[in-house]
C-alpha cells in the first residue's frame, strides 16, 4: 500500500492536465435538504453598519465632523502607531495635531474626524486599545478650538493685505517687496472666512496646523483626565467601554 | 511516542560537566560568572532584587537578562532560527532550562509558537534574527493576531548605532510589525530589556491576547548589566474587569428569558477565556441550543443534543438556519468576522444580539449589540447564569433546530466510480483516536472537512488558521502542538494533522524537526492534485477556467516522506485507509499518509461570500 509500490516514476500526465471538475460537479447531486427557495426567509434587515432596521425606513447613520482627543505617553513611534491605524481602518481623517501637556512625556492628539457615529465609536475604541494611548475622547460641540495659518501673499497691495491681517486680528511676519507672510489663528469658520478674503491678493504658500481642541469649563478633555503638573501622572482611563456605545443606541 | 523529558543538549553539558570543565568560559551559567565575577554589593543587590518568580541567577548581559525574564514569565518551550543578531540571546539559552526547538523555517517557528500557545493556554515564544529573519515571522505572526492568539516574538536587530543606516539585514521591524502586533517594544537599554520582556509575554496574554514583538538591538544583548529583571507583568491599564456592568446584565437576562429563540453563538474567546465549562452550563441550564464559530470549535461538544456545530460559509445547514431565524444571539468572544456573517444585512437579521466580549473594539465593529456585556467571558457568563431566574419558553425552537438536523445531515455520497472521498478518511481518523487529539490543519477544502466531518467535544482540540487563512499552518503547528501536550506531560494524545497538498508544500521542511526531534504526529495529505479550493471557486463563479489552481504534477508525499526520515504511506482505496490510520497512528514518531482523494469532490454546504447564511448552497448548481 506504500506508494513504493508503484514502480512508474512519478512524472507529469499531460492527460491528467484541465480535468472537468465543473462537469462532474454540476452532475452530483450535493448534500440533502430542501434547496435555497425552498426555505423559510426572515423579512428583517440589518444595514450596512450591522444595525437592525426597518426595510421601510432603511436608515444609515450619515457622517459627521467629530473632534477626538487622545492623551499618549510620548513614546517613540507613538504617532506612526496613531495615524498607522487610522489608515488601516480606513478612517477618513482631516487632521491631526500633536503637542507636549503640562506632564512631562505625556503628549496630545487632536483629530478632527468625519465619520458616522459607528466610526466614531470605533475609531476612540481602537484609540483606546493602543498601548500609549491613555485615554480618548470625543469633545462637545462647545468646545474651544484653533488652527494656526501661515499665509503667504503677493505683496503688491500692501495696505490692504494689512487691513484684513488686522480684520481677522493676524500678524504680519513678514513683508518684502514680493511677498507678505501673516499669521492668523482662530477656529474652522474664521480661518476659511480669512483665506476667502486673502484670496484677492493670490495666496502663495499656505502652511496649516489642522484643529486644535480643549473641552470647555469645568469639563475634561478627554476622561479621566486631571489637572497634571510636571512629574505627576494623570491618571489612567482607558475604558471607553459602555458609555459610547449610547448617542446611537436607537437608530 | 515522544517525551521531551530527556535532558537537552545544553542541559546535558551543564549537569555533566559543570561550568569549570565547560568547553567555552561563555557558556558558564550564569550564577557562577557572578559568583566568580561580581563584587560584594552587586551580590547584594541582586539577591534583593531577585523575586520568588525571577530566576534563581543574576543575568550579566542584556541578552541573559531576557532569557531570565522567559524564565521567570514560565515560559518552557521556545521555537526559532538563530542567525547573527541574535545569536546573544541564543548563547543566553544555552543554559537555560527553556527548551529551544529549532525550526526549518521561521514562519514555522511562530506558527510552532503559536499552536503551542493555543494548546498550552500560555504565551507561545518565538525568535528570529534580524532583516528576512523577523521578515520571515510576519505571517505567523499575523495570523496570530487574526486569531488572537498570545504569541511573543523576539527579533534580533542590527547594533542601535547602525539602525536607520541600511545595515546588513536591517528590517524596521518595529514598523512592519506594528499592524499585525498587539504591541511591539524596540529594546532601548541593557538594563531594561528583561523588564520589556517579561511586559511583553505578560501583555500578549492579558485581555484580548494577540502576538507581541520585541526587537533587540545587538549592542543591547551584548552589553553588561547586574539587574535581574521584574517579574513579568502586563503595561499599567491593560488588565480588564472581568465582570460587565451588573445593570446591562440584568437587562439581557431579561431578553433572554423573553426570547422564542435563543441562540448560542461561542467564539473563540471562550476557549482562550477558559470558560467551556461555563459555556456548556449556561446552554444546559437553559436549554438553548448551541452554535459556534470556526475558531469556537471545541468550546461545546458537538456530540451535545444541543450543539447545532458551526456556523458561516461551510458551517452546517442547520446552524446556518438557526442563526438565521433566531430572535435572540448570545454570542460570546467572536468579531463576526464576515465568513461567519455572511452578508451583514442578512445576519441574524431578526435577532436581538447580546455580546459578551473582553475587548470594547469588538462591540457593534461589524454587527449591532443591542446588549453589550464587556468583560471576560467565563466571568460574564457566570453573571448571566446567575442572573437569569426563568428559562426561556424554547421548547418549539429546540424542535425546529432539531427538525434542521434531520432536514440537512451532513453527508456524502460515496459512488463505487468516484475516487476515495476526503470525508471519509476525517471520519475513519475522528473513530481511530480519542476525544482529546489535537487536530491541526492547513487552508483550504481539506481544512472545511476536518472541520465539518471531526467531532470535536473538547476545547484547545482544533487548531487552525482562521482569520489569517494562511496555507502551511498545519504542519508547523502540529509541531506547536505536539511538544506542548509532552510539555504538559500528554505524551500519550494524539496529534493528526490534516493538510491539503498545496499547504503540505509551503511549510513541508518541518518534517525535518518532527524527525529530528522524534515527534509523534501523524500527517494526513488530503491529495487532490489541486488548490482544491481556488478549483471549486472556479467552477463555481469562473465557469471552471482553472487558472493556476492545478498542480498537475506533485511529488510523492509518501516517498518524500522517507526521505525526511518519517515514515510514509500512500492509500487511494477505502479498504485500505482504516489499517493504514491504524499503523501510522501506531507508529512512534512522524508519519505521512498519502491519501490520493477524488480531486472533483467539493465542500458543502456553501454560502457564497457576502450572501445570506439561510441561502448556503447545498450543490454546485445552487451557487
Ligand atoms: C499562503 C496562502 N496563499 C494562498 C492562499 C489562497 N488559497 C486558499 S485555499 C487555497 C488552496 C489550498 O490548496 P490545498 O492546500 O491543496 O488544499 P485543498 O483546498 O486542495 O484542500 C489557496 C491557494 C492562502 N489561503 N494562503
Amino acid at each position: 500500500m506504500s506508494g513504493a509500490d508503484d514502480p512508474t516514476p512519478n512524472k507529469p500526465d499531460p492527460g491528467s492536465t484541465h480535468r472537468d471538475t465543473r462537469g462532474k460537479n454540476a452532475d452530483r447531486p450535493g448534500m440533502p435538504g430542501p434547496a435555497p427557495e425552498e426555505r423559510p426567509h426572515p423579512e428583517g434587515r440589518r444595514n450596512s453598519q450591522g444595525i437592525r432596521i426597518d426595510p421601510a425606513v432603511e436608515a444609515e447613520h450619515e457622517p459627521r465632523r467629530a473632534t477626538i482627543s487622545a492623551l499618549v505617553e510620548d513614546e517613540p513611534g507613538v504617532l506612526s502607531r496613531v495615524s498607522g491605524l487610522v489608515s488601516r481602518r480606513q478612517f477618513n481623517i482631516e487632521s491631526l495635531t500633536v503637542g507636549p501637556t503640562t506632564v512631562e512625556g505625556h503628549s496630545r492628539i487632536t483629530m478632527v474626524v468625519e465619520e458616522s457615529d459607528p466610526g466614531i465609536d470605533q475609531i476612540e475604541k481602537q484609540l483606546a486599545k493602543l498601548k500609549p494611548v491613555i485615554s480618548v475622547g470625543e469633545l462637545h460641540d462647545d468646545a474651544v478650538s484653533a488652527e494656526l495659518v501661515l499665509l503667504k501673499v503677493r505683496g503688491e497691495e500692501p495696505d490692504k493685505v494689512h487691513a484684513i491681517t488686522e480684520m481677522y486680528g493676524g500678524q504680519t511676519l513678514d513683508a518684502g517687496p514680493r511677498t507678505i507672510t501673516v499669521q492668523l489663528t482662530g477656529d474652522e469658520q474664521k480661518i476659511d472666512d480669512a483665506i476667502d478674503a486673502f484670496e484677492q491678493f493670490g495666496i502663495i504658500e499656505i502652511a496649516r496646523t489642522g484643529q486644535t481642541a480643549l473641552s470647555r469649563g469645568d469639563t475634561q478633555t478627554v476622561p479621566g483626565e486631571e489637572p497634571g503638573t510636571s512629574g505627576e501622572p494623570t491618571s489612567h482611563a482607558t475604558d471607553v467601554g459602555e458609555t459610547t456605545q449610547q448617542p446611537y443606541h436607537d437608530p | 511516542m515522544t517525551t521531551r523529558d530527556e535532558p537537552t543538549d545544553s542541559e546535558e553539558t551543564a549537569a555533566a560537566t559543570g561550568s569549570a570543565d565547560a568547553g567555552e568560559p561563555t557558556h558558564e551559567p550564569p550564577s557562577d560568572a557572578a559568583t566568580d565575577g561580581g563584587t560584594a554589593a552587586a551580590e547584594a543587590d541582586a539577591a534583593e532584587e531577585t523575586t520568588e518568580a525571577a530566576a534563581t541567577r543574576t543575568p550579566t548581559t542584556g541578552a541573559e537578562s531576557v532569557i531570565a525574564a522567559l524564565e521567570a514569565a514560565g515560559a518552557e518551550t521556545a521555537f526559532g532560527v538563530q542567525g547573527g543578531a541574535i545569536m546573544p540571546v541564543y548563547d543566553a539559552l544555552y543554559a537555560s532550562s527553556v527548551h529551544h526547538v529549532t525550526m526549518a523555517h521561521e514562519q514555522g517557528a511562530a506558527h510552532a509558537a503559536d499552536a503551542y500557545g493555543v494548546v498550552s493556554g500560555e504565551t507561545g515564544v518565538c525568535l528570529a534574527t534580524s532583516g528576512p529573519g523577523a521578515t520571515n515571522l510576519v505571517t505567523g505572526i499575523a495570523d496570530a493576531s487574526m486569531d488572537s492568539d498570545a504569541l511573543l516574538a523576539l527579533t534580533g536587530q542590527v547594533p542601535t548605532e547602525l539602525v536607520g543606516n541600511d545595515a546588513f539585514q536591517e528590517t524596521d521591524t518595529i514598523g512592519v510589525t506594528a499592524p499585525v502586533t498587539k504591541h511591539n517594544y524596540f529594546a532601548s537599554g541593557t538594563d531594561t530589556v528583561g523588564d520589556t520582556v517579561g511586559e511583553a509575554f505578560a501583555y500578549a496574554e492579558t485581555g484580548r491576547p494577540g502576538p507581541t514583538l520585541v526587537d533587540l538591538p545587538k549592542d543591547v544583548t551584548l552589553g553588561e548589566t547586574d539587574r535581574t529583571p521584574k517579574p513579568p507583568e502586563p503595561p499599567a491599564g491593560a488588565e480588564v474587569d472581568p465582570e460587565a456592568d451588573p445593570d446591562a446584565v440584568e437587562r439581557a437576562a431579561r431578553v433572554i428569558e423573553d426570547a422564542e429563540r435563543p441562540l448560542c453563538l461561542f467564539g473563540g474567546g471562550v476557549i482562550k477565556s477558559d470558560a467551556a465549562d461555563q459555556a456548556c452550563r449556561f446552554a444546559h441550564d437553559h436549554g438553548i441550543p448551541v452554535t459556534t464559530t470556526m475558531p469556537g470549535i471545541g468550546s461545546f461538544p458537538e456530540n451535545d443534543p444541543l450543539s447545532l456545530s458551526w456556523a458561516g460559509m461551510h458551517g452546517t445547514g442547520y446552524a446556518n438556519m438557526a442563526i438565521t431565524h433566531t430572535d435572540c444571539l448570545i454570542a460570546v468572544g467572536t468579531r463576526f468576522d464576515d465568513r461567519l456573517t455572511g452578508g451583514i444585512e442578512t445576519f441574524a437579521p431578526e435577532a436581538e444580539v447580546i455580546h459578551i466580549d473582553i475587548d470594547p473594539a469588538e462591540i457593534s465593529k461589524n454587527v449591532h449589540a443591542d446588549h453589550p456585556l464587556i468583560g471576560d467571558a467565563g466571568s460574564v457568563l457566570e453573571q448571566l447564569i446567575a442572573a437569569i431566574d426563568d428559562d426561556p419558553d424554547a421548547e418549539a425552537w429546540r424542535d425546529r433546530c432539531a427538525d434542521w438536523k434531520e432536514e440537512y445531515p451532513m453527508t456524502y455520497a460515496m459512488p463505487e466510480d468516484e475516487p476515495l472521498k476526503p470525508q471519509f478518511v476525517v471520519e475513519a481518523f475522528d473513530e481511530a483516536t480519542d476525544d482529546d487529539t489535537i487536530v491541526t490543519t492547513g487552508v483550504g477544502q481539506h481544512q472545511m472537512w476536518a472541520a465539518q466531518f471531526w467531532t470535536y467535544t473538547e476545547p484547545r482540540t482544533w487548531v487552525s488558521s482562521h482569520g489569517l487563512g494562511t496555507m502551511g499552518y498545519g504542519v508547523p503547528a502540529a509541531v506547536g502542538a505536539r511538544l506542548a501536550a509532552d510539555t504538559a506531560g500528554d505524551t500519550d494524545r494524539d496529534v493528526v494533522c490534516f493538510d491539503g497538498d498545496g499547504s503540505f508544500l509551503m511549510t513541508i521542511q518541518e518534517l525535518s524537526v518532527a524527525v529530528r526531534e522524534d515527534l509523534d504526529i501523524t500527517f494526513a495529505v488530503l491529495n487532490n492534485e489541486y488548490i482544491g479550493m481556488v478549483r471549486q471557486w472556479q467552477d463555481a463563479f469562473f465557469e471552471g477556467r482553472h487558472m493556476a489552481s492545478e498542480y498537475e504534477w506533485m511529488p510523492e508525499f509518501d516517498k518524500l516522506a522517507e526521505a525526511f526520515g518519517a515514515k510514509g504511506w500512500a492509500v487511494s482505496e477505502y479498504d485500505a485507509v482504516a489499517d493504514t490510520i491504524e499503523a501510522a497512528l501506531a507508529y512512534d514518531g512522524p508519519s505521512v499518509i498519502d491519501f490520493r482523494i477524488d480531486p472533483a469532490e467539493n465542500v458543502y454546504p456553501m454560502v457564497p461570500s457576502g450572501g445570506a447564511n439561510g441561502k448556503f448552497a447545498l450543490s454546485e448548481e445552487q451557487l
